[in-house]
């Protein structure tokens, strides 16, 4: 490996001098400020990831270290991204593996084992690295089928609730999902119907959804805002979509005045769990830093802050969950789940079997 | 009055001059070395091995991964498709998009340099905001749905009619401009000597103009070819090509194996095309006579050209305007009525205690600094590598050359993306987290168009001027600024304004090295439409149709600086 990367390391040298240093003159001035001090640490995440400027800020005075962000795109891309990038990480802690993906990143030895302080205050059942702490759970949400309340209203039919209720013939053509090979949620409502039909049963009832009309778009974004009918701002005509629990409170969000319930509700019975972690990187430049980074992730400030800014749940028990939650979404008893080592065998092979039976 | 074919007359000009062809050659390798160098770095470098990774394991090469892959059926028919879209798209962009540069080169008419503008703004806004406006207009239940029950959505149809919505100005720009710079007077000169109208339009004007249909056309096969938001949004999932796999398979799957393999095959495909270019043009280029294109457009004259101005009006107004207009539509239609309600939300967003929300100024500012220092970069080394190819002889070397600038286009962004983030991570070239890093990749994108709209141009130079200017005992760099940079002011003006807009819009390969807390606007709608809530969704679209004005802003500018004229004509 070495003698490789001293070649490379003098061929790229030699191209940086022909190139006259041209172009790469500035970048000493603009690109020299990441480097790896004690005093910074650096979080690896994907687009999704925000906190409140005030919390952040707090973390850095309190702390000593300056927080500095790499990286974007979505959940799947930023795995992907630090599983190439594993022998010489962008950062010194990741966040934003959900359990669809945990096994890849374990696997591939993305995390230095790490218990971070408070760990205490979150439920077994979110733990899933027990055992060894290599990933922290931070947050947790859950994917389900959101109805345009509207819509059943007018038509005096109740929405369906299970997903056993989406192939009735009700509910035909009503439905829009995602990809399951390009889309996070379309993928979690797929492991939805695996853990609810089990290995067995899940191609069969798809093949009823299909024979129900279910339509398939590639992306979240179409799904909601193109084609569902209960979206602000969006001018779809299908009443039923999968998206995520908290969509009904994201839709009554800084409206004013606030109205009495949101414009859409959720099917509590097609619900799949997905819970996010952080994990300190292997290789970490700072696992100082990242250690106080991931203590921070889960205390009490940042976990109530965390609702409002990515539309997540807390893991901490205890933790305020804010009164748009409460009072808008729906709480998901019995969320459906599936082992995240049996994902990762299955993946490939459940989202090939998936394309070919709704695509085709 | 025949166009002189220049490739005789200089090997015969050439002839018992070896040590000037050789000061040529070093001049030309001098010329070459800048660009050679940044494509290695920053383009060959960075692919290879992000291929190289999903070609090798464990140390030994396996290639027989590619025969397995070849073998799917599945791929079988995503080449297909990639291929048939690509071929319709090209030409059904041709048919309607050359009248339109027909039109933009030779009549006047008030507000042209606007509409010139507008036209170009669909080329640079991000996919994902034109997909979704585009479906508003075509899609079911959207405007032409409400009207005359007509709906394209997710049908082969919509995915061709939105490559034409994008890449008309492609067209219009490419070929439009070198039209409106070809003297009339040689059409009129044969036809005073007996040619009748069409016979000589097609002897005189069409092979001047062919190289430059030959280049639109290129550059929108390319870009169908390539295409990867649009069929992604309007196509659904049935419909992939060649790079909406390739982004699957690395970017979801990290098959690099598969990945590798697909992407050698785009390579492939996309060497294929620029060697069957490099022919036809070779074909077919002559030194031109050209002229201020001011003075060759005129009002329209009687009833069939006034009826084509009218007709490519109409073309543009449904197709490309309205897309645009649904999408300010929608960024003014508030939940209580019109208004700037989602203008006032994004402005309420600078000042909110977030990292979420990017104050739209800011983003609008990242937006103008990436893309300035990436049209910078872009015509520095588009420039000297379009000098370098444009001079005489040179054979298999320089045409190498000449398709290795041209193969980022027919790279997908995700193996530039992941290629930069395995390549460039170590000092002296740590830019991963680096400012420069997303100019340097937007110049990626914005070098091809330089190349590609000043290299017609400065072949067309007459060689005979750049030869009287030396043999009147001018510096190779005189000869330059005073024969070829008057030439090709306007050919510069017009690609430094493609690469400015191409990166302003540019998404695929700045989201992923943009760093999250300098995001551009593209950026900063995407991260809006990825979450729910009508606030969102209109910020979203007020935040586009901002990137829109912007966008037509920068173009009309330059619309406005081109008509500076130097007057060496």
């Amino acid at each position: 490996m070495k003698p490789v990367s001293t070649i490379r390391k003098a061929a790229v040298a030699a191209v940086a001098v022909a190139l006259g240093g041209t172009a790469l003159a500035g970048c000493g001035g603009s690109g020299g400020d990441q480097a790896a001090d004690a005093k910074t640490v650096r979080l690896v995440s994907h687009d999704s990831f925000a906190v409140s400027k005030s919390v952040l800020k707090e973390f850095e005075r309190s702390s000593g270290y300056k927080v500095q962000m790499v990286k974007g795109g979505d959940a799947g891309k930023a795995v992907n991204q630090a599983v190439l990038t594993k022998d010489n990480p962008q950062g010194d802690v990741f966040f934003g593996i959900d359990n669809t993906l945990l096994s890849r990143g374990l696997d591939e030895g993305l995390f230095t084992p790490y218990e971070a302080k408070g760990l205490s205050g979150v439920p077994d059942e979110l733990q899933l690295d027990k055992a060894q702490h290599r990933v922290t759970p931070v947050d947790y949400g859950d994917i389900c089928v959101n109805y345009d309340k509207a819509y059943f209203e007018k038509r005096d039919i109740a929405p369906p609730k299970t997903f056993g209720d989406l192939v009735k013939p009700q509910y035909k053509g009503l439905l829009v999902t995602e990809n399951s090979a390009t889309s996070s949620p379309g993928l979690a409502f797929q492991l939805g119907t695996i853990a609810e039909y089990g290995q067995d049963g899940w191609q069969g009832y798809w093949k009823k959804l299909k024979a129900n009309g279910v339509e398939v778009v590639d992306g979240w974004e179409q799904a909601y805002y193109e084609r569902f009918s209960g979206a602000g701002g969006g001018k779809g005509d299908k009443p039923l979509v999968v998206s995520y629990a908290s969509s009904p409170p994201a839709e009554v969000m800084d409206k004013k005045p606030a109205p009495k319930e949101a414009p859409t509700g959720v099917a509590t019975g097609t619900c799949f769990r997905q819970t996010e972690f952080a994990g300190l990187l292997k290789g970490a430049a700072n696992e100082k830093g990242g250690k106080a980074l991931l203590d921070f992730l889960i205390s009490k400030k940042f976990q109530e802050d965390m609702p409002l800014q990515m539309f997540v749940n807390p893991v901490v028990e205890g933790a305020k969950v804010p009164e748009l939650f409460t009072k808008y979404g729906q709480k998901i008893d019995d969320p459906k789940t599936v082992a995240p080592d049996e994902i990762s065998r299955n993946r490939e092979q459940w989202i090939k079997q998936w394309s070919s039976l709704v695509l085709k | 009055m025949v166009v002189a074919r220049p490739e005789v007359e200089r090997e015969a000009a050439g002839q018992g001059r070896d040590t000037a062809g050789r000061r040529a050659t070093a001049a030309r390798l001098a010329l070459m070395a800048l660009p050679f160098a940044f494509f290695v770095l920053f383009f060959a470098y960075p692919v290879a091995t992000i291929v190289g990774r999903g070609l090798r394991e464990g140390g030994s090469w396996r290639f027989g991964r590619a025969a397995d892959v070849l073998a799917d059926p599945d791929l079988l028919h995503v080449l297909w498709f990639t291929v048939w879209q690509a071929v319709a798209s090209t030409a059904l962009t041709l048919l309607i998009a050359l009248p339109g540069a027909y039109v933009f080169a030779r009549f006047e008419f008030p507000g042209k340099r606007l509409l010139r503008a507008v036209v170009t703004v669909p080329f640079v806004l991000p996919t994902v905001v034109v997909g979704s406006a585009f479906l508003a207009l075509v899609g079911r239940g959207g405007l032409l749905d409400d009207l005359w029950g007509v709906r394209l959505d997710t049908s082969v149809r919509a995915i061709l009619l939105a490559h034409v919505f994008f890449n008309y100005a492609v067209v219009v720009r490419t070929v439009g401009g070198l039209w409106g710079a070809l003297d009339p007077r040689q059409e009129e000169a044969a036809r005073v000597l007996g040619a009748g109208r069409f016979a000589a339009w097609r002897r005189v004007t069409l092979p001047a103009l062919a190289p430059a249909v030959a280049a639109a056309a290129l550059m929108v096969f390319l870009f169908t070819f390539t295409s990867f938001g649009i069929v992604q949004i309007l196509g659904g999932p049935r419909f992939a090509t060649l790079e909406v796999e390739i982004y699957r398979q690395t970017a979801d799957f990290l098959d690099l194996p598969t990945a590798a393999v697909l992407t050698l095959l785009q390579f492939a495909a996309v060497l294929a095309l620029l060697a069957l270019h490099a022919w036809t043009v070779r074909r077919r280029e002559s030194a031109l006579k050209l002229v201020d294109a001011s003075r060759t457009a005129r009002r329209p004259r009687g009833a069939g050209q006034w009826a084509l101005l009218w007709s490519t009006l109409g073309v543009i107004a449904v197709l490309l305007v309205l897309p645009l207009a649904v999408l300010v539509e929608r960024s003014f239609a508030g939940p209580d009525g019109y208004g700037p309600v989602f203008y006032r939300a994004l402005q309420a967003a600078a000042a909110a205690d977030s990292t979420f929300t990017v104050p739209p100024l800011a983003a609008l500012w990242n937006s103008l600094e990436y893309a300035v220092a990436a049209t910078a970069i872009a015509l520095v080394i588009g420039g000297l590598a379009a000098a370098a190819l444009a001079r005489r002889g040179g054979g298999r070397l320089v045409r190498g050359f000449d398709a290795l600038l041209m193969l980022p286009l027919g790279v997908s962004a995700v193996t530039v993306g992941f290629g930069f983030l395995i390549t460039l991570d170590e000092p002296p070239l740590d830019l991963r987290s680096s400012w420069w890093l997303v100019p340097l990749a937007q110049a990626l994108v914005g070098v091809p168009f330089v190349v590609r709209t000043m290299l017609p141009v400065l072949r067309a130079v007459d060689g005979r001027l750049r030869e009287a200017a030396a043999v009147l005992g001018a510096a190779p760099w005189q000869v330059w600024r005073e024969v070829d940079l008057p030439l090709v002011r306007r050919a510069l003006l017009i690609a430094a304004g493609f690469a400015f807009a191409v990166s302003l819009g540019e998404f695929g390969a700045t989201v992923f090295i943009a760093r999250p807390d300098r995001p551009t606007l593209p950026v900063a709608v995407a991260r809006l439409l990825g979450r729910a809530g009508e606030l969102n969704y209109g910020q979203a679209m007020a935040l586009s149709t901002i990137l829109m004005v912007v966008c037509a802003g920068a173009l009309l500018a330059l619309e406005r600086v081109r008509t500076d004229r130097t007057g060496e004509f």
